[in-house]
């Protein structure tokens, strides 16, 4: 899928994540700032990374502040945020590329 | 055939703003019946698609350890419900409460997309519990039709806010602006075999209150409550938890019944009371009841 | 060198402090040694004055210089400006080289991190630190090692003589012009002055500083004139909002009442809760629900008890007006109703920290403690605990009475939730053991309650008890099974602080915080 606009979704409470994405210059530019960081920063980098491989995602620059969010959350942040760049918000895929 | 689940314990129904990962991460600590995942009022009206994604991958990933996982909808006067419905069946939720219900049409409407949406997603036929929200008028005088609408119905809350608007009144604390909506719902729920919950009670400094209203509605015949905090949860399960006297009258009701049917007696007395047939059925919710409370010991 | 908690502790920080691993809780039993003693200067002269016109001055007459140490206590928490006011002098004139040994330093006492920065102050030593000095040591800023020790473990390296006091400033709500110095009456109450106790018998020089001179005498003192040298008049010396808040709150937070109510049940399930019983609680959420829900039992069964120890809040002295406590024995007070109660019961009384904690004295008040209840940042499968340094690496905590509290008592229980955030409260590895596994007996978590295998004694008499016991890896494995498997948190090389065993030996070394990178 192609992020076409600028798109955020999620916000910055305890345990959630607010991820952003914007339209890339050719690949998957990510940065990740976490509150835990040290403990959790490569399984976040992980989902993030392979939510966007699902979502067919290979043109972005995502950027992700993270408050602890558990991972069910963090591809929660990242399918939204794509889905809103593309304003798709019916007929999604539950189940097929949203898992 | 009928769902295992649909006449499951239901004392405590929790709502949980879906839009909030801090809170449906771990509700089952509460050890809430059920929690109520919000699509509806708690989420604004921009974030309707973030709750979404959300619910659906608490569904999937969270193990609510046996809490039973509702999803209230949005209404059918809403541009969301219909992917609301799709996202609950895909993401596994057990029952989906329908807001704002008043008539079965709006049941079957509802079962209607469901149905579609248990095939798109390969679940099983039927596998989706509904129940319904009376939250108008209309909707309380149509409670009868509404509880007999499918076989998938659990059963009807009250939704005391918009029914108090409906009514040009406010919720008042005496209870006596819901006292006909209340009882007209759970003698229609009765009639038609369904499950019957009040409405929320949202002041949590009045827990003394609180309690109060539990007992009313035990006493009116109610299953359970919808409930905002988990605050709420342990004084639910103490007023429908029944005593130890009401339990081991219970018993000797079943065992005498069951004993005196092998003799062909109809009529005996257990602790000087009268005793018949007809107080089986009570007798073995109450045991039920205990046992679901964690303070049955007996051998039923 | 691997220690009894299993830490590296490497060659040079032994070497370089003369300190010996960790070894085991109660090695240093039976110790023989010989206390230290400070320098006296004598007052004979009745027309001397002990009062000195301002900071300065009084700094100028102890021969403040390069390299000295001095003290502070912490019973003005987060109100506290004597530090800073101290400091900031020091500062003006010049000095460098200076270690601090306090009680303990919080956020009130970040305005010192310039001084660390330009060498003013080079050694920390205290139970812990928070807010801005914490980064300053976890970033490297410190020049010496810090030293983290237990409210116990400083009165023993100030009475073993492993650390002299040149000066100790004692911030002293009221005192007259002898030095007799009191924590009740004027602007700044804090109700007692146990830690300040000790450094006013070893220290060198003593300073009282008040803001509130009154008539001589004043007593009965918390520290007497006896080894008092000057007595400095300030404006200020503390905010008094922030030394006492109000009561809290009973929590309204059903994770923590449910905690609460599991530790109640373990309490009044094993053979210690009898009459007579001593018990200790910290000022969390849960501890103080604790307290609350344990005296309701109390009540309905008549079981008073004997010792209410430690910091004291509010409930605590509820049910010594109860009647339901005996004596209340103190050392530091964390609300108002807790500075109400010292100045009015009789049975509320103050002790010093050596009373309190001291493993190195002839017997302390924590080792005839039946019960404490405590919390902890983290709890590994080994039992010990972490209370100082904070899940990013940075050091955010204090040891207080942690450690030796949870040696002295017959049953030590660590209330923690579960999960913070996405970071699991039980764990593999602590990132920094404060406490050792084999002081603590019982944790309760939100999740289920885990006995320490050691006490074969207390899991024997829970057989039957309706709580939802658990092994402690099984509670580990419940939060991994959430949150994913942690990895430990990325340090650099350089050892900034050391946690102190109460026995002085050392527990675990601070690393140096580094910047998270990704290693693919």
């Amino acid at each position: 899928m192609e992020v076409k606009k600028a798109a955020v979704a999620g916000t910055l409470e305890s345990s959630d994540a607010q991820v952003t994405v914007e339209p890339g210059n050719g690949s998957i530019e990510l940065s990740i700032e976490s509150s835990v960081i040290h403990q959790f920063g490569k399984q976040i980098r992980k989902t993030v990374l392979e939510t966007l491989d699902r979502l067919d995602v290979k043109d972005a620059k995502v950027n992700v502040v993270d408050k602890g969010a558990l991972d069910c959350t963090l591809k929660a942040r990242v399918e939204c945020a794509v889905y809103r760049s593309n304003d798709i918000t019916e007929n999604l895929p539950w189940g097929g590329v949203i898992k | 055939m009928i769902h295992p689940n649909k006449k499951r314990l239901r004392r405590s129904m929790m709502f949980l703003n879906c839009q909030k990962p801090g809170l449906i991460k771990d509700p089952y600590i509460y050890k809430p019946d059920s929690i109520m995942l919000d699509l509806e009022d708690a989420v604004a009206e921009n974030q309707k698609d973030a709750a979404r994604y959300s619910l659906y991958h608490a569904l999937q990933e969270i193990d609510y350890r046996g809490v039973e996982r509702v999803v209230r909808i949005n209404g059918l006067d809403t541009p969301h419900w219909k992917e609301d419905i799709r996202v609950c069946v895909a993401g596994g939720a057990d029952t989906i409460r329908i807001a704002k219900t008043e008539t079965a049409q709006d049941v079957h409407t509802v079962e209607e997309h469901v149905l579609a949406a248990e095939r798109e997603f390969g679940r099983p036929e039927g596998s989706t519990l509904l129940m319904a929200a009376l939250e108008s008028c209309k909707g309380v005088l149509n409670a009868l039709e509404v509880c007999k609408s499918s076989e998938r119905l659990i059963g009807i809350a009250l939704s005391g806010g918009d029914y108090t608007k409906d009514l040009q009144t406010v919720i008042t604390g005496t209870g006596v602006e819901l006292q006909g909506a209340r009882q007209q719902m759970i003698i229609a729920a009765r009639a038609a075999g369904v499950q019957c919950w009040d409405t929320v009670f949202t002041n949590l400094d009045a827990m003394d209150v609180f309690e109060k209203e539990c007992e009313m509605i035990k006493m009116m015949g109610f299953d359970g409550k919808s409930l905002v905090n988990p605050r709420q949860i342990a004084v639910v399960h103490k007023v429908f938890t029944p005593t130890q006297k009401e339990i081991i009258f219970a018993e000797k009701v079943v065992k005498e019944i069951d004993d005196k049917k092998a003799k062909g007696i109809g009529v005996f007395t257990v602790d000087g009371k009268m005793i018949d047939i007809a107080f089986y059925d009570g007798a073995k919710r109450t045991i039920a009841l205990a046992k679901a409370s964690g303070v049955y010991e007996g051998d039923l | 060198m691997i220690n009894a908690v299993g830490r590296e502790i490497p060659e040079e920080i032994l070497k370089k402090t003369g300190k010996e691993p960790f070894k085991g809780a109660y090695v240093y039993d039976n110790y023989e040694y010989t206390k230290a003693a400070p320098k006296a200067r004598t007052m004979m002269d009745p027309k001397r004055s002990k009062l000195v016109e301002n900071i300065h001055d009084v700094l100028v007459k102890c021969g403040i210089k390069d390299g000295m140490t001095i003290s502070f206590h912490h019973h003005f928490r987060e109100g506290d400006y004597v530090v800073n006011m101290v400091m900031e002098e020091i500062h003006n004139m010049g000095i460098k080289g200076i270690t601090i040994c306090a009680s303990s330093l919080g956020k009130a006492n970040d305005p010192i991190v310039p001084y660390i920065e330009d060498g003013t102050i080079v050694g920390i030593q205290s139970s812990g630190v928070r807010g801005k000095i914490g980064e300053a040591i976890s970033t490297g800023k410190l020049q010496d090692l810090a030293i983290m020790r237990s409210h116990g473990g400083r009165v023993r390296a100030i009475e073993s003589g492993e650390v002299r006091i040149d000066i100790a400033f004692i911030g002293a709500p009221t005192c007259d012009e002898y030095g007799n110095m009191r924590a009740n009456g004027g602007k700044s109450d804090c109700g007692v002055l146990s830690y300040a106790m000790v450094d006013a018998q070893y220290a060198d020089k003593v300073v009282a500083i008040t803001d509130c001179l009154v008539p001589f005498p004043n007593i009965p003192a918390s520290i007497s004139m006896i080894n008092v040298d000057y007595v400095c008049v300030v404006d200020e010396i503390g905010n008094p909002a922030k030394i006492a808040t109000g009561a809290a709150k009973p929590t309204t937070d059903v994770r923590k009442i449910m905690m609460a109510d599991y530790c109640t049940q373990f309490v009044i399930n094993t053979p210690y809760f009898k009459n007579g019983f001593s018990y200790q609680t910290g000022v969390g959420g849960a501890s103080i629900a604790s307290t609350i829900s344990l005296g309701k039992i109390m009540e309905e069964r008549g079981i008073k008890m004997g010792l209410g120890l430690g910091g004291i809040t509010t409930p605590m002295c509820d049910l010594l007006a109860k009647g339901l406590i005996d004596k209340i024995v103190d050392t530091q007070d964390f609300d108002m109703g807790a500075i109400e109660s010292i100045k009015s019961n009789p049975n509320h009384i103050e002790i010093s920290a050596s009373e309190y904690a001291d493993p190195f004295n002839k017997g302390a008040y924590v080792n005839k403690l039946d019960f404490v209840i405590l919390a902890s940042l983290e709890v590994d499968v080994n039992f010990n605990c972490n209370v100082v340094v904070g899940s990013d690496g940075m050091i955010t905590g204090a040891q207080g009475g942690h450690p030796d509290t949870a040696a002295g008592a017959k049953c030590t229980i660590v209330i923690a939730p579960l999960l913070q955030g996405r970071i699991p409260a039980i764990c593999t590895n602590v990132t920094t053991v404060t406490t050792p596994g084999e002081t603590v007996d019982v944790v309760i978590t939100d999740y289920g309650i885990a006995i320490n295998p050691r006490r074969q004694d207390l899991i024997e008499c829970m057989k039957g008890v309706n709580l939802p016991f658990c092994t402690i890896e099984e509670l580990r494995d419940k939060a991994y099974a959430i949150v994913g498997e942690p990895d430990p948190v990325q340090f650099g090389d350089r050892v900034v602080g050391i946690i102190e065993g109460r026995d002085g030996t050392i527990m675990d070394v601070v690393h140096e915080i580094k910047q998270y990178e990704f290693k693919d």
